[in-house]
């Protein structure tokens, strides 16, 4: 039983910045149509700005944190500009085709940069865990689960109380009526490209102090965030958010119960279960197949 | 036309004759297997449209088919059920590879053909990664990171009488050679058959295509077992070439590979997977004796990936053959212009 709650701690804390990964790609998805495949190496690259401003420069661990979330949307955004703005109404397939160049190049650009030796960060938080109870839980982690929420919030707030969350809204049900009333398409397109990598950017600054930074991080998150997207359902907010968490629980109760080795196949069973039962996902509105 | 591809086949015959530099001939067969690959490949992505992005997991599952057969093994299917096997010949074990791999694409056909686009493409990514996993992780039977050594070459012939060995180079290039042009000619076949025509149908127009008739899933399964069956078949041959199988052949860069392959060549062309995979195959050759890095070496493909797709989007050989047909044409009417002239 206090094996089952400590793992349940885990999971939870873990499904914040799982739940930030899947929100970001879901919104890009949603509203841009583009499987993106650079989703995962915008999450490494969240997390080598965090080791450059940390460990390199020297950076205070707080400033540091905005700052390579900042960057990631600023990638985000150039991504979108220079690769996908000439890709607009072209099919989904040769979308998929250039995020996975963008991907692959991006990836070894970061390797040939920073090398393939795994890097840590130090943090300011003390190596002592919190112990409550049975459970206990280190100040980091914890730091990462609220930070985390935060940052949920935050989207959540962007999104249905902001004039650009309703230009995004607007955009996602019907691009060209929204076009019609004044939005301009093509900022919506790439303000929600930054957001999304700003998302992914800022989950693996979280994640980077707590585990190790190496250059194929980002492929397992992209994989991930895949999965939680699907789960959910692709577009629906709610659902990545939900989705997040319940393959936290999966992955640290598989790896728990079962053997940690199969830990990240968890998300991939659960691809394979959700496609073959409910393929529109747990939360979507109505069929949307890309 | 036919005269054409008889002289190519010639020459191809002929480089183990000639060649006598076993490095270069490393390079052809590492070539030759990777377009066997990305020919597979093309029968799903350019014919029926699909993009699987899992296809690396049908090739590595041929490599590990086959040499466990060959070599033998010890394993709990479940626990308590002990299974053994001893080593079979290689033949054999090639043979169970490409059964095992088109199976292994039956039901992956089966389960994620109920979706399409984006879905699609994930399901195949997360099989591939969950074949992975089981690889890396069931020690038992796979070795899992300590990878599978001494793997046997082929040898063929009848006892007593003559044998021939696979363990040179020249004699494996002979065999990824014949199995490619085997791989070829029945690709051909197959999308010049009604079957073909039903696949291109789909990739066209799938409601148009269901509406008279065509029944979607038969075909693209049809389409997912011949192409798993033939990756599988490329991954047993790069199996007992190499003699060692790691987890690592189920990489994604290589589906990766294969994918650039096929889209730079020409998705939905006989010759394009070749083109492609030639000039993939030899690129990184070319680039370490230019001193540049691997990683170096992957950028690289990423940026073309993207030009081609904006520069090139149907792929080389339907460019080259446009643009040699418009050539056709102009000296066509240019000739009839000057022919009142004259």
């Amino acid at each position: 039983m206090d094996q089952l709650l400590q793992h349940g701690l885990n999971a939870l804390i873990l499904g914040g910045t799982y739940a930030l990964l899947g929100i970001g790609l879901t919104l890009i998805f949603g509203i841009m149509r583009v499987v993106n495949f650079t989703h995962g190496e915008l999450y490494a690259f969240g997390a080598y700005m965090m080791y450059m401003w940390v460990m390199v420069v020297g950076a205070n661990f707080y400033l540091a944190l905005p700052l390579a979330v900042l960057l990631g949307a600023l990638l985000g955004a150039t991504i979108e500009i220079v690769l996908l703005r000439r890709l607009r109404g072209a099919d989904i397939d040769t979308t998929m085709l250039v995020m996975i160049g963008a991907w692959i190049a991006l990836q070894n650009t970061e390797q040939l940069m920073w090398s393939g030796v795994a890097k840590s960060i130090d943090t300011p938080f003390p190596s002592s865990p919190l112990v409550m109870g049975v459970v206990s839980v280190s100040w980091n982690r914890l730091f990462v689960f609220v930070v985390a929420l935060l940052l949920i919030a935050g989207s959540y707030a962007l999104i249905n109380r902001t004039k650009l969350g309703k230009a995004m809204r607007a955009t996602f049900q019907d691009r060209e009526t929204a076009a019609l009333m004044g939005v301009q398409i093509n900022s919506i397109y790439t303000a929600t490209f930054a957001l999304g990598s700003g998302l992914a950017a800022a989950a693996g600054a979280l994640l980077g102090p707590v585990f190790v930074v190496y250059p194929s991080m980002g492929d397992l998150a992209s994989l991930k965030a895949f999965a939680i997207v699907i789960l959910g359902g692709l577009g629906s907010i709610p659902g990545a958010t939900i989705g997040g968490f319940i393959l936290a629980f999966m992955e640290e109760l598989g790896a728990g119960y079962v053997s940690s080795g199969y830990r990240d196949a968890m998300g991939f069973l659960l691809i394979i279960v959700i496609l073959l039962v409910k393929p529109t996902g747990l939360f979507a509105q109505k069929e949307r197949i890309g | 036309m036919r005269l054409i591809a008889l002289a190519w086949l010639a020459l191809l015959f002929s480089i183990p004759l000639w060649m006598n530099d076993l490095y270069v001939l490393h390079v052809l067969i590492m070539t030759g297997i990777f377009i066997i690959a990305a020919m597979s490949l093309n029968l799903l992505l350019g014919y029926t449209g699909q993009l699987s992005l899992g296809h690396v997991a049908f090739f590595g599952i041929g490599a590990y088919t086959s040499s466990l057969m060959s070599l033998g093994f010890e394993a709990h299917l479940l626990p308590g059920m002990l299974v053994t096997l001893a080593p079979k010949p290689v033949w054999l074990g090639m043979l169970c590879a490409v059964v095992v791999a088109g199976i292994c694409g039956w039901v992956i056909g089966r389960i994620s053909f109920k979706v399409r686009g984006a879905y699609f493409v994930i399901v195949t990514v997360s099989f591939a990664e969950v074949v992975r996993l089981v690889a890396l992780n069931w020690v038992e039977l796979t070795q899992g990171p300590m990878a599978l050594n001494n793997i046997p070459a082929l040898r063929l012939g009848l006892p007593g009488t003559f044998e021939i060995s696979f363990l040179r180079k020249p004699a494996n290039y002979y065999l990824v050679l014949v199995v490619a042009v085997v791989c070829y000619v029945l690709i051909r076949r197959l999308v010049n058959s009604r079957a073909g025509r039903a696949m291109i149908a789909l990739r066209e127009n799938e409601p148009l295509a269901t509406s008279v008739g065509v029944d979607v899933t038969r075909f693209l399964v049809l389409a997912t077992v011949v192409s798993a069956a033939m990756a599988g078949a490329a991954g047993a041959i790069y199996a007992h070439y190499v003699r060692i199988v790691d987890p690592d052949v189920f990489l994604f860069i290589y589906t990766v590979t294969m994918v650039i392959m096929v889209v730079t060549g020409g998705k939905g062309t006989l010759a394009g997977p070749v083109v492609g995979g030639i000039i993939f195959g030899l690129m990184p050759e070319t680039l370490r004796a230019a001193q540049i890095k691997p990683e170096m070496q992957w950028v690289i493909y990423g940026v073309l990936m993207v030009l081609v797709v904006y520069f090139l989007p149907e792929g080389i050989v339907p460019a080259v053959r446009n643009w040699w047909r418009g050539r056709q044409d102009t000296d066509g009417a240019s000739q009839a212009k000057a022919e009142p002239a004259a």
